[in-house]
């Protein structure tokens, strides 16, 4: 098991990531029990919109001020384009029959994705993304790269704004009540309809951040990222538990740990070279997800799925 | 309300729909009928023009452009003006075999040239075979698509007598890096990475193979996903491998942050591949973290080539926004290939064509057997498999962002 803590940074890196854009999921799913498959998308969109800012800034800026910049026009175009697939694509179908706003957010995705290629300059193949660069940080038994410093730090400053806004204030209670019962809610005067354009935009600015730092780590953002990190997401959503936004990223660290481990040591177990390394990564990662669903079918976290569904 | 859902619903499902069959549709006007004594023929190019391989296959298109071009301002086939169809197979094999589909049902088309991926290739063959319509693959360098299936026992047999391709094969590309990094580099420790598809798998197999012959070790194997772009678990293994170099069997858009990330976890090894690595957009997309890479790549280096001098200013003079990269000039001399073919086809009826279309595709492909010329890559002509009898290989190396020439020669077994 040589590399283990250098493998488990990297699981956590790659974990952390899916977490952020689980949260999109699961908001959305806890209060209008709306998979959102457009979100791979939204999450693409986020980092299309940080290369913006950064192709925008003058040659030579240092990353220091350009980042915040990429972190704002990202997260900007992100929520915009989520708040506007709400109003257009999902209100007008709520209360209709489930399987219509599922097969609209297909649609969605794909028209997304494809309005990317044909409009973004360049975008037909992957367009290089700026690096941090700088030596790798040496903190005794791990050695983790500066581009991953990103996630290390913005994934746990977002769960905890997160939590705090959730728990805290008068919108995320608000929030609460309206992923419980939404009638009873909108009875006692909450503004549903606000709250989930709320949980949308929130999902979306996550997705826009994980963007980002996925640019960071593989240099290049390219039109077809969604698909592959959404679905990854979707699955950590799910083995965390659907409707939790902690389940959210424990699904996501649990998912990325599982991959780098299988990718780094299934191969070693005698009997099982065939199935080991990068290409079997995602098998062993779904494989899991079966299990836990097996014995915990509401997921890691996740809670009794009280009365609806 | 119902109906306003179901309304909606519909609109995007349609609007999603257009969208994409937007990308894939192409005007089907066929060429002709312009001039009473010129006849038009298509000569079909299928490559990846969009997607992340659209920098080579634009590359592809751009320069059977220019040949066809060049041979109607030249007047190069008397009576005939070629016309060229691109079609978009985005790397995909089913997207290949309905291109392929498509180029057979047009009956101005005379001759194929593509596409980029080997497993493409592979797709199309048949398609082609039944229809007896001649295809020239720039690209395509897995072996079986030539010799066979069982190629590597020495069985060798052709599958289909209306393949050619001008590029040389992984039977030699593999090798011919193996022995480079071996002699000349004296590194003598691999760790073996492809990402499973027909082209990668192929030279990883063929590289490892020499590798192990010339007495080199290999550190580990492991395949990727082409799609995946997050391979930190695979680099740090290859770090804590401590091999001095990694052969990877794959492609560029997976390739330059496969390598990226290789460095990022520590490892000095630099990372080797084929001709599908010796692209622009690998160090575009790699930056710094791909300095002093190498990739091989079939043929000799443009630049000394007096033949490829003309094809780069032409190409120049065109004006094509995008660089003809890794297969422009084998592009070109595929296409040539065509023209050429045509032209013995022309000379031997009498000045034109055979009326009966099937008839003209069945003499353009038996006169691809004898065709002769020297194109851009070299000295063009095939042999009984279909595949070029010219050997050269390079080797470059990525030097301050630019891939430079290291050396250049012919296979020899070992």
């Amino acid at each position: 098991m040589h590399g283990l803590p250098d493998q488990l940074a990297n699981g956590l890196a790659l974990g952390a990531l899916y977490g952020l854009i689980a949260i999109g999921y699961t908001m959305v799913y806890g209060i209008v029990q709306l998979i959102n498959f457009a979100h791979g998308e939204i999450f693409m969109i986020g980092g299309f919109g940080a290369l913006t800012a950064y192709l925008w800034l003058p040659d030579g800026t240092g990353l220091a001020l350009a980042l915040p910049l990429m972190i704002l026009l990202g997260v900007v175009c992100a929520v915009l384009v989520a708040i506007g697939a709400e109003r257009f694509a999902y209100r007008p179908l709520r209360g209709g029959p489930r399987l219509s706003p599922l097969i609209t957010a297909i649609g969605l995705s794909l028209a997304l994705q494809q309005a990317v290629w044909a409009f973004y300059p360049d975008a037909k193949k992957a367009r290089p993304f700026p690096q941090i660069g700088g030596a790798d940080l040496d903190l005794g038994l791990v050695t983790v790269s500066r581009e991953d410093l990103f996630i290390f730090v913005s994934a746990p400053v977002c769960m905890l704004a997160l939590g705090l806004f959730v728990a805290k204030t008068r919108t995320g209670r608000a929030m609460q009540a309206t992923s419980q019962d939404p009638d009873t809610a909108k009875l006692m005067g909450v503004n549903t309809d606000r709250i989930i354009v709320m949980a949308f935009a929130i999902g979306a600015a996550f997705a826009a951040i994980a963007a980002i730092a996925q640019g960071f780590k593989t240099g290049e953002v390219n039109f077809r990222m969604g698909f592959i990190a959404g679905l990854k997401a979707f699955t950590a959503a799910v083995l965390g538990g659907i409707g939790n936004i902690y389940g959210a990223m424990v699904g996501g660290l649990v998912l990325g740990v599982a991959e780098a481990l299988a990718t780094a040591y299934i191969g070693d177990i005698p009997g099982l070279e065939q199935f080991g390394g990068g290409s079997w990564k995602d098998v062993w990662a779904f494989i899991l997800l079966i299990l836990v669903l097996l014995i915990r079918p509401q997921g890691i976290l996740g809670e009794r799925l009280a009365d609806r569904a | 309300m119902r109906h306003r859902s179901l309304l909606i619903l519909t609109t995007s499902v349609t609007v999603g729909a257009l969208t994409l069959s937007a990308c894939g549709s192409r005007d089907d006007k066929s060429g002709g009928g312009d001039s009473g004594e010129k006849t038009t023929v298509v000569i079909g190019v299928d490559a990846p023009l969009t997607g992340d391989l659209s920098a080579l296959g634009q590359g592809i298109k751009n320069s059977s452009d220019l040949a066809a071009k060049t041979a109607n301002k030249n007047n190069e086939v008397d009576g005939v003006t070629f016309e060229i169809e691109a079609l978009d197979d985005q790397g995909q094999a089913g997207t290949g075999q309905q291109n392929a589909t498509k180029l057979v049902g047009n009956q101005e088309v005379i001759g194929v040239v593509g596409p980029l991926n080997s497993h493409v290739g592979q797709s199309m063959q048949k398609v082609f075979g039944n229809a007896d319509l001649v295809q020239v693959s720039p690209a395509n360098t897995a072996p079986e698509l030539t010799q066979g299936p069982n190629w590597q026992k020495g069985q060798k047999k052709r599958l289909f007598g209306t393949y050619y391709r001008t590029c040389a094969t992984d039977a030699v590309q593999g090798p011919y890096a193996a022995q480079y990094l071996y002699n000349k580099r004296k590194l003598k420790k691999a760790y073996i990475i492809d990402d499973k598809k027909t082209y990668g798998a192929g030279l990883a197999g063929t590289f490892a193979d020499e590798f192990k012959k010339l007495g080199g070790t290999i550190a580990g194997t492991d395949h990727i996903n082409p799609d995946d772009r997050d391979f930190s678990a695979v680099a740090t293994k290859v770090a804590k491998s401590k091999a001095d170099f990694v052969y990877y069997g794959g492609e560029y858009p997976a390739g330059a942050p496969l390598s990226a990330q290789i460095s990022k976890a520590g490892s000095k090894a630099l990372v080797v591949g084929g001709d599908a690595l010796y692209s622009e957009e690998y160090i575009k997309l790699g930056k710094k973290n791909v300095e002093g890479d190498l990739a091989t790549s079939v043929g000799a280096p443009l630049e000394t080539l007096d033949t490829a001098k003309t094809f780069m200013k032409n190409y120049k003079a065109a004006g094509y926004k995008l660089p003809y990269e890794a297969y422009g000039g084998y592009a070109y001399d595929s296409t040539w290939a065509v023209i050429q073919a045509v032209k013995a086809v022309v000379e031997k009826n009498d000045g034109k064509l055979p009326d009966n279309k099937d008839e003209a595709r069945k003499q353009v492909n038996e006169a691809m057997r004898d065709v002769k010329f020297s194109g851009v890559t070299g000295e063009v002509a095939f042999d009984k498999y279909g595949d070029t009898t010219n050997k050269q290989l390079s080797v470059y190396e990525v030097r301050n962002g630019k891939h430079k020439p290291v050396q250049t020669g012919t296979f020899q077994e070992s």
